[in-house]
Formats: C-alpha cells, sequence, structure tokens
C-alpha cells in the first residue's frame, strides 16, 4: 500500500476525486459562519444575556468565591447529620405527608366534576367552557406559596392551610388535565354499550370510566409525588410541615441537625416516588406506561 | 343452568378477586384520610366559619384604598408599575441565567450518566446519584442554604434553579441520549474517533432539538420558581409580594399576582409556540 502512495498519478487520482466530491456536495462544504449563521447569532445573543445578566444580579467573581467557601464551611458543620429529637421531626414529616394526601385526594375528588364543565363535549355551553378553562388557569398560575399565604389570613397558622393550599393549585392542575382525558376519551364504547340496549348511566359506567379512569389515577399519583415535595417547603412560610422545622434550623444555624432534616426529605420523597410507581404499575397495567 | 346463568357466575367470579382488592385498597385509603386530618388539624367548622374571610380577602384585593374597585383606577391600581417591572425583568433574568446555567452543567453531564455512551459504569452510577440528589432537594432548599451562605440577594436564587434544573434537566436529557440511534454512533468510532468526535458529530445532532425544547420547558418552570424564591431573601419579585401581604396592601397584592400571572402566561405561550416548532423541525426533516 505505501508504493501506491507515493505514486504520484495515484496522488494526482486522489485529489481529483476530492474535487469531484466536492462539487457533487457543494452544500457541505460552505464554511460554518454561512451555513449556521442563524445559530453563531443567537449564541451571541444568549450568552450576551447571560453577561448582561450575572452584572445586572451582582453575580461578582469575589461574590462566589467567598460564598464557596462559606458554603464549604458550613457543608463540613453539617456532618454528621445529628437524628436529635427526631420524635418531633417524624411528626412533622407526618404531617407533611398528610398534607400532600388531603391536598392531592380533595383537589381529585372536586375536579372530576368540573372537568366536565371544562371539557368540549361534555361542557354545557361554549361560555362555561371557557370560563372553568380560565379559572384553572388562574388557580395555576398563582404559586402554592402564595396560596398558602392568603389561607394563613383565613384559618391562622399550621398545617390546615397548607392542605388549603395544596388544594387551591391541584384543583387547576386536575381541572385542566381531567377536562383533557375527558376530551380524548373514545366515543365508541359508549355507542357499543347503548346500543346494546344499555342505559345512559351503563354508558358512562362501561364506556366512558374505564377510559378516564387510569389516566386520572396516574395524574392523581403523580401529582401526590410533587406535592409531598411542596409539602416539605410550604412550612417555610408557616403553613404546616417539616419546612417550618428546616427554616427554623438554618436561621439558628443548627446545620447538623438540618442535614439530618434534609436526608429525612430526600429518603422520604424517594419512598413515595418508589411507592407511587408500584401503585401505577398495579393500577394501570405495565402496557399504559 | 343455561348459558346465561354460566355466564353470570363466571363474571361474578371474575369480578370477585378485583372487588375485594378495590374494596381493600379504599379501607387503606380511608385510614390514611383519617390519620392526615387529625395529624394536619383540618377542622370542618373553622372551614366554614372563616371561609366569609376567604370571599372578603379576595373582595378587598381587587378593591383600592378609597373603596373602589381596582378597574376603575388602573394608574392607582399600578401606582408602582416602574419598580414592579424592574423586579419582574430581575425574576426573568435570574430565571434565565439560572436556566441557561443548569442547562450547560445538565449538557456537560447527561452524556456521562448514559449508558449508551459511557462505557464506565461507576462513572454512570456517580453521576447518575448526584443529578437524582440535585432534583430531589427541593430549590427552596437550596434557596435556604445558599442565602446563608452567599447572603441576600438574587445570586442564591440562580444558584439554587441552576443547581436543580441541573438535576431535572440531566436526567431528561440521558433518557433522550439513551434512545438515540446508535449507527451514527458505530461510524464515528469505526472511523477512529474519539469519545469527544462520538458525542459531537453523532449524538448532539439527533439530540440538539429535544434538549433546546426542554431547556424551555425548565425556563417556564423556573420563571414560577423565580417569583416565590424571593419569600426566603433570594431575590426577584417575591420579596416585595411577602411584603405586602404581610402589611394587608390589599391593592398591591391583586396587582403585582396580575403581573406575575400575566408574565408567566406570557412565558408559557412563548415557548410553547418555540418547542413545537422545534419538535417540528426535528419531525420533518
Amino acid at each position: 500500500m505505501s508504493s501506491t502512495e507515493t505514486s504520484p498519478s495515484h496522488a494526482s487520482a486522489i485529489a481529483q476525486r476530492h474535487e469531484a466530491l466536492r462539487a457533487q456536495h457543494a452544500a457541505l462544504f460552505v464554511p460554518v459562519y454561512e451555513s449556521h449563521w442563524r445559530a453563531i447569532i443567537g449564541f451571541i445573543l444568549a450568552m450576551g444575556l447571560l453577561f448582561y445578566g450575572l452584572l445586572n444580579l451582582d453575580v461578582t467573581f469575589a461574590r462566589l468565591y467567598g460564598g464557596l467557601g462559606e458554603l464549604g464551611s458550613m457543608v463540613m458543620r453539617m456532618l454528621p447529620p445529628d437524628p436529635d429529637r427526631f420524635n418531633v421531626y417524624l411528626y412533622a414529616m407526618l404531617e407533611t405527608l398528610g398534607i400532600a394526601l388531603l391536598g392531592t385526594l380533595s383537589a381529585a375528588i372536586v375536579a372530576f366534576p368540573l372537568g366536565f364543565l371544562a371539557a368540549r363535549n361534555t361542557t354545557l355551553n361554549r361560555l362555561v367552557q371557557f370560563m372553568s378553562r380560565r379559572s384553572f388557569d388562574t388557580l395555576r398560575g398563582v404559586d402554592i406559596l402564595i396560596w398558602a399565604l392568603i389561607w394563613i389570613n383565613v384559618v391562622g397558622l399550621g398545617p390546615f392551610a397548607g392542605v388549603l393550599a395544596l388544594f387551591m393549585s391541584d384543583l387547576g392542575i386536575f381541572g385542566k388535565l381531567f377536562s383533557e382525558a375527558i376530551e380524548a376519551a373514545d366515543n365508541k364504547p359508549v355507542e357499543g354499550v347503548l346500543s346494546t340496549g344499555g342505559s345512559s348511566t351503563a354508558s358512562v359506567r362501561f364506556g366512558v370510566l374505564p377510559q378516564l379512569m387510569p389516566v386520572m389515577l396516574s395524574q392523581v399519583l403523580y401529582a401526590f409525588e410533587s406535592n409531598t415535595r411542596s409539602a416539605s417547603i410550604i412550612g417555610i412560610v408557616g403553613a404546616g410541615g417539616i419546612g417550618l422545622i428546616l427554616s427554623e434550623q438554618i436561621r439558628t444555624l443548627e446545620l447538623q441537625q438540618m442535614s439530618f432534616v434534609i436526608l429525612m426529605i430526600l429518603v422520604t420523597v424517594s419512598l413515595i416516588d418508589y411507592l407511587c410507581s408500584k401503585l401505577r404499575f398495579a393500577i394501570i397495567g405495565k402496557s399504559a406506561l | 343452568m343455561n348459558s346465561l346463568e354460566l355466564h353470570t357466575a363466571a363474571y361474578a367470579q371474575a369480578t370477585a378477586l378485583k372487588r375485594r382488592q378495590l374494596v381493600l385498597g379504599l379501607l387503606v385509603l380511608l385510614v390514611c384520610v383519617l390519620l392526615s386530618g387529625h395529624i394536619t388539624e383540618i377542622s370542618f367548622s373553622k372551614f366554614f366559619n372563616n371561609i366569609g374571610a376567604f370571599t372578603s380577602y379576595i373582595g378587598r384585593i381587587v378593591h383600592l384604598e378609597n373603596g373602589q374597585s381596582v378597574l376603575s383606577n388602573p394608574a392607582e391600581w399600578f401606582w408602582g408599575w416602574k419598580k414592579w417591572l424592574a423586579l419582574m425583568g430581575e425574576t426573568l433574568l435570574m430565571a434565565y441565567v439560572g436556566t441557561l446555567l443548569g442547562a450547560a452543567a445538565a449538557l456537560a453531564l447527561c452524556f456521562l450518566a448514559s449508558k449508551n455512551v459511557t462505557a464506565n459504569t461507576t462513572v454512570v452510577f456517580i453521576t447518575r446519584r448526584f443529578l437524582e440528589f440535585s432534583r430531589t432537594v427541593p430549590e427552596m432548599v437550596f434557596a435556604l442554604i445558599f442565602v446563608v451562605a452567599f447572603s441576600l440577594g438574587p445570586l442564591p436564587g440562580i444558584l439554587a434553579l441552576a443547581i436543580h434544573s441541573t438535576g431535572a434537566l440531566g436526567k431528561l436529557f440521558a433518557e433522550v441520549v439513551e434512545n438515540i440511534d446508535m449507527k451514527p454512533v458505530d461510524g464515528v468510532v469505526s472511523t477512529g474517533g474519539s469519545w469527544l468526535h462520538k458525542v459531537r458529530f453523532a449524538v448532539l445532532p439527533q439530540v440538539a432539538s429535544n434538549f433546546a425544547s426542554y431547556a424551555l420547558l425548565r425556563f417556564e418552570i423556573n420563571v414560577r420558581g423565580a417569583a416565590v424564591l424571593g419569600f426566603v431573601g433570594a431575590g426577584g419579585i417575591g420579596q416585595t409580594l411577602l411584603e405586602v401581604i404581610r402589611k394587608f396592601y390589599y391593592a398591591d397584592i391583586s396587582a403585582l399576582l396580575v403581573m406575575i400571572i400575566a408574565t408567566v402566561m406570557l412565558i408559557d405561550a412563548v415557548t410553547e409556540r418555540v418547542r413545537h416548532k422545534l419538535l417540528g423541525q426535528e419531525r420533518s426533516s
């Protein structure tokens, strides 16, 4: 092979072939600034905005460096985690789970009938559909922590306000998801039930519900997972759960106890995720995932 | 026994087990609900006695101090719009910087978390656990800690958003990478390409549009997150919102909420359009 490489006629043949290929695929042999100019300009703009943001938000190298040092020493002071007052933490964690469960469940129960109002195919009239959709959007647009602050004014500090806050925000989520599931339901099973002489109740029970239940249950389980996370921070504004303990510990710099509480949240959240995925499998079967 | 009776008996038998499981499940749920109700101090009497307070609260936030509806005098309602708009801008900027930094870190880590691109199982395992940790700790908790370490202001908020986004996006990115077509990868490897060549020329072209779409979705989520990070002193409009709620400046509460909701809806609409375009591009090519 080495002799062919040195052969001048072969070298020129290769050069010719290169030229031919280049001519054949002219579109691939343009400079990168010609073919990708949009991406390059986009990248420059994105970077420009990033640096503007870093300057504007006072993110300086000195602050980052000093903060990282402080963070490092905080992490060292967090170790080892200290399970002091374990019973108090456990009760707060149960409270968190209770808030998540009740908030999710009550929202799902209330959203079920409302979902039919907001679905195109089952609503009363277009105005009702439009208004319920916009109401759900508004409920979702307000963050859980803001709902918590509002409910604290009504029922006072404590986990009950947390339940109501989760309820409000989940009502918006479920209303939207349920109405979409209802819109996606197939009408053929309903016609089948009616054609065999079934009543309209039977058509809902055997034609519609079997289509909706698995979808809705899996959405409820997903929401419960995410609500466990939300319920664990909602205490920061005073609405019950482990967040209250966490924010107190950080304020008093009880770092070892705090790292234990964070570990507890991590373990609980992972456990709930695991249980929910098991339940999803059991309820709707592997195929539906 | 005629055939209908046989069918009925068989149906009853088939559903009996399912029904028993359902009843058992509902019982367990009921016990959990009752326990939760006790622990979380649910009180219907408190709720119904004070529900008037909720409606009057909603009523008060849509009325100005002189008792007129907020809509009668929008200029009075949004009296602080210059200040609030600047804060909203700061919130958006925080979400942008946090998402971008998080996405960059996720981009760097996702290839290390994908089994089909990284052969070293230890590296994959460690990267995945790191991503899991960063997305399981709520960003509010990161913000609480960072506020102590980096002092008050947008910086701890940005870092909290960035870390949480790294975890959430890293997982999604890695899932995309694990589902790619391996033929281009084999092609690059067979011509002697390095790991970097493999990622740049075989993997990245397949996943770029999906990555961008997920990053935009995360930006949307981070805008909502950034709006409340101020509750713990981590910058943005949240600090002002907390202040007006605590001090009962009712009309200001509704003005700020309207501003936040409108911004979030606007961002949702824009990113959704861009995402459809991105994913449509991929399908047509």
